[in-house]
């Protein structure tokens, strides 16, 4: 291709890709990362103009200090019931993630996903919440249904596609759904779920009802066209919603710069819109309960929507089908400043004289034991591997609500194949 | 000559492409530094720096939109969408943009650039990583799409894809690229290495597009095929024991009807195969232009074996698959007197 050729005087443009600080090999170090002190930042009323919260979204809502102590205008001031509540949800969390990523890599069903290092802010959210509001959550926020006492037997009979799977085998392992509960169905394709928690927060407005929605979305799929068309429709009818960014700095293989985050914070975004911005530390438990419980509480009361980064690290691979070593330092994960949120919570509730080892070593073996439990219980049912063709009829329905014609000729087709 | 899958053959054709024309432009998600989840486009952005290969937003719409303008400037977008099943937000512009600009503009702007996707099942994947939306594609006016079924093909094909003057849509077979399939699953994967096809020639080549192949003569009956179900279909045939001619059709769009129709005429019998659902499924699309054409060589009617009206369901995998059992089957329709 032929370039200008009457200005040659202007300096040659150059493209800018974006690349992470450090690669394999190199010894990562965030010593230079600014991260603000716990305490810090402002809250205001949470009624208050979407413009008051524009220092917030370059800002870091803490309030777990490095000494674990919970500081500044931001603490939740929770019940110790309630955060050994979140505490017990996480741990949970962590071993049943261990559970199923075993497993998978023993053959037992073809896929997983964990949450490592971001557990804190599903279980925190949830408590946040109302168990009546609604949830369109990503294949990440498994700590949505844990903290919502979704039984531990259903999410591992969906992951190995078995008898005591409600979705019929359909969906790929972790791909939830759960009406009851408030938990949308997960879908594989990324986004499009953010703007449906603002229709769905809309549809609450228009029949004058109190609940509302929340919806999820990672840092990398903010790149999607759904992001602007949920912020836009968020703002122009002030949905009471909640938008929540997990800002786990990858996505798949590319550092959150290839999503933007180099030029500005992802929590930013809000103020172009109109929306009421947070940028909060994920990995704190108390911090993520401060904020959720603001923007809820703006929601419910007819002031608007609220949009909230998560600031975390995916402490992991980004799925069973890969292996981060490939693209990142092993030891970024250590390196990563804002520390282990269960560690945090744990040191919090020591501090507060409310936990010690002893009660913490007792809480892992009892839920080692339960998640066990359930596992057991619930490859009773079968895993996928050793799936046979039974209930195979089963794949044709709920296509239509009523199976026309060339569908019901397929499954008798289906039926006979084997003959 | 090298002996390559399918994954180091593509790779290899990004390479000779890159090298040969510096407006050849590779982008997609984790295509950069990573080189895709496939590792198809692995040591690109190495040999050829970041403003060549690079990572892009996960935007489908954005790849294909920034592909268009880039295409407006005279670059060759050669893009990766991850997964076909994520087309979905690309697809406006492709329909909408990147097919009509030759035609609304009469020719000022063109699009010369392929977007190639992995495509098809059999690999656990569930709905969202299993889908095979060619026809979603054959259907628009302006788009080239190519799918191919070996690691000789799909180097030769992405090399024309890439010197093509027009827009090609280019799916790639996941189930095979490290080896072909027979179609019984529980059987162990055979290499390429151990398979035809897969001697790769260095450098430049290519494989016309519109042309399909003849990978096996026959006279009892005409089977026309193309990606994974190649090999899924020729095993099927020779387990039957059938004298079957097999056409590859490696190019949907523009499709080579000459050799179809000449195979037809001279078989009297055809047996459609594809991956894809049934309804509207390219499949219905070859059975009426058979059946205009060769009406009269015809002994029975065309059959189609495709996969079923339903989404992909994650554990009923081999179920929707249509595979040896289904395609036996309709084999007994066709072969009916
Ligand atoms: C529309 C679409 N495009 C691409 C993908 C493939 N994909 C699955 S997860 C993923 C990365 C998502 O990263 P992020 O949004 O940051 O979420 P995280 O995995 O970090 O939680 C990609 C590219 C997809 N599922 N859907
Ligand atoms: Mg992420």
């Amino acid at each position: 291709m032929a370039r200008s050729e009457t200005r040659t005087n202007r300096p040659a443009l150059k493209l800018h890709v974006p690349e992470p600080p450090y690669r394999p090999g190199d010894t990562p170090d965030y010593s230079h990362v600014q991260v603000p002190a716990a305490g810090e930042a402002p809250r205001p009323d949470s009624a208050c103009d979407d413009k008051e919260t524009i220092p917030l979204t370059t800002h870091l809502v803490r309030v777990l200090d490095d000494d674990g102590r919970a500081v500044g205008p931001w603490d939740p001031k929770l019940d110790v019931e309630v955060l050994k509540k979140i505490y017990r949800d996480m741990v949970t969390v962590r071993i049943f993630d261990d559970r199923m990523y075993r497993a998978q890599r023993q053959g037992k069903t073809s896929f997983y996903m964990k949450c490592t290092g971001e557990e804190a802010i599903a279980t925190s959210a949830a408590a946040a919440m109302d168990a009546e509001d609604i949830h369109f959550p990503t294949y990440r926020q498994q700590g949505l249904l844990v903290s919502r006492g979704y039984p531990l037997v259903k999410m591992m009979c969906q992951i190995y596609s078995n008898a005591g799977d409600h979705m019929k085998g359909r969906q790929l392992p972790i791909m939830y759904s759960d009406k009851e509960k408030g938990f949308f169905s997960i879908s594989g394709n990324l986004a499009t779920q953010f703007p449906q928690a603002v229709g769905w927060a809309m549809a609450s407005a228009i029949k004058g009802d109190s609940r509302i929605a929340m919806g999820w979305i990672g840092d990398g799929a903010t790149a999607e066209g759904d992001f602007h068309a949920a912020m836009t429709f968020a703002s122009v009818y002030q949905a009471p919603v909640i938008l929540a960014c997990v800002n786990n700095q990858w996505a798949i293989s590319s550092f959150s710069g290839i999503a933007g985050a180099e030029q500005a914070t992802f929590a930013s975004r809000a103020v172009g819109y109109g929306i009421a911005g947070l940028r909060v530390d994920g990995n704190d438990v108390l911090a993520v309960y401060a904020a959720v419980r603001w923007a809820a509480e703006r929601a419910r009361s007819n002031n608007g929507p609220t949009f909230i980064e998560f600031f975390t690290y995916r402490a992991e691979g980004h799925s069973t089908s890969d292996d981060p070593t490939g693209y990142r330092p092993k030891e970024e994960s250590q390196a990563w400043p804002l520390g282990d949120p269960i560690l945090r919570l744990k040191q919090h509730l020591v501090r507060l004289g409310a936990w010690d080892e002893e009660q913490d070593k007792a809480l892992e073996e009892e839920l080692s034991a339960t998640v066990r439990a359930a596992q057991k219980e619930a490859e009773k049912l079968g895993v996928l591997s050793d799936q046979g063709d039974e209930g195979k009829e089963s794949m044709f329905e709920d296509v239509y609500a009523d199976m026309p014609w060339h569908i019901a000729e397929q499954r008798e087709a289906a039926l006979k194949e084997g003959e | 000559m090298p002996v390559m899958n399918m994954i180091q053959a593509l790779n290899d054709a990004h390479k000779v492409a890159m090298r040969a024309d510096e407006d050849v432009v590779v982008f997609g998600e984790d295509a950069g530094y990573f080189g895709g989840v496939f590792r198809v486009t692995e040591g690109l952005q190495k040999e050829f720096g970041k403003s060549r290969a690079f990572d892009a937003p996960i935007s489908e719409n954005g790849i294909a939109a920034t592909a268009v303008g880039m295409a407006a400037y005279g670059l060759k977008p050669l893009i990766e969408i991850q997964f076909a099943d994520y087309i979905y937000p690309a697809y406006d512009q492709i329909v909408s943009e990147v097919a009509k600009m030759r035609y609304r503009t009469a020719g000022e702007w063109t699009m010369p650039m392929v977007i190639r996707s992995p495509y098809g099942g059999g690999i656990y994947g569930g709905q969202t990583h299993s889908q095979s939306p060619e026809s979603l594609f054959t259907h628009v006016a302006g788009l080239k799409v190519v799918v191919p079924s070996n690691p000789y093909d799909a180097k030769g094909l992405l090399l024309a894809a890439v010197e093509d003057p027009d827009p090609v849509i280019f799916f790639e077979p996941k189930r095979i690229y490290n080896g072909p399939f027979s179609g019984h699953h529980d059987q162990p994967v055979v290499p390429w290495s151990k398979a035809g096809n897969s001697e790769v020639p260095e450098g430049h080549y290519t494989v016309p597009l519109g042309k399909a192949k003849v990978v096996r003569e026959g006279e009892a009956l005409t089977v026309l095929t193309y990606g994974t179900m190649v090999h899924v279909a020729a095993a099927a045939m020779e387990e039957a024991d059938v004298d079957a001619e097999i056409v590859d059709l490696r190019t949907l769009v523009p499709l080579d009807i000459e050799t179809i129709e000449a195979s037809v005429k001279k078989t009297g019998r055809c047996l459609i195969v594809h991956e894809a659902p049934r309804t509207s499924g390219f499949g219905a699309e070859l059975s009426a232009l058979v059946t205009e054409r060769c009406f009269y060589h015809l002994e029975a009617p065309v059959e189609r074996v495709t996969g079923w009206d339903t989404p992909y369901p994650h554990a009923y995998e081999w179920t929707y698959f249509p595979g040896p059992a289904r395609i036996k089957n309709a084999l007994k329709k066709v072969m009916a007197d």
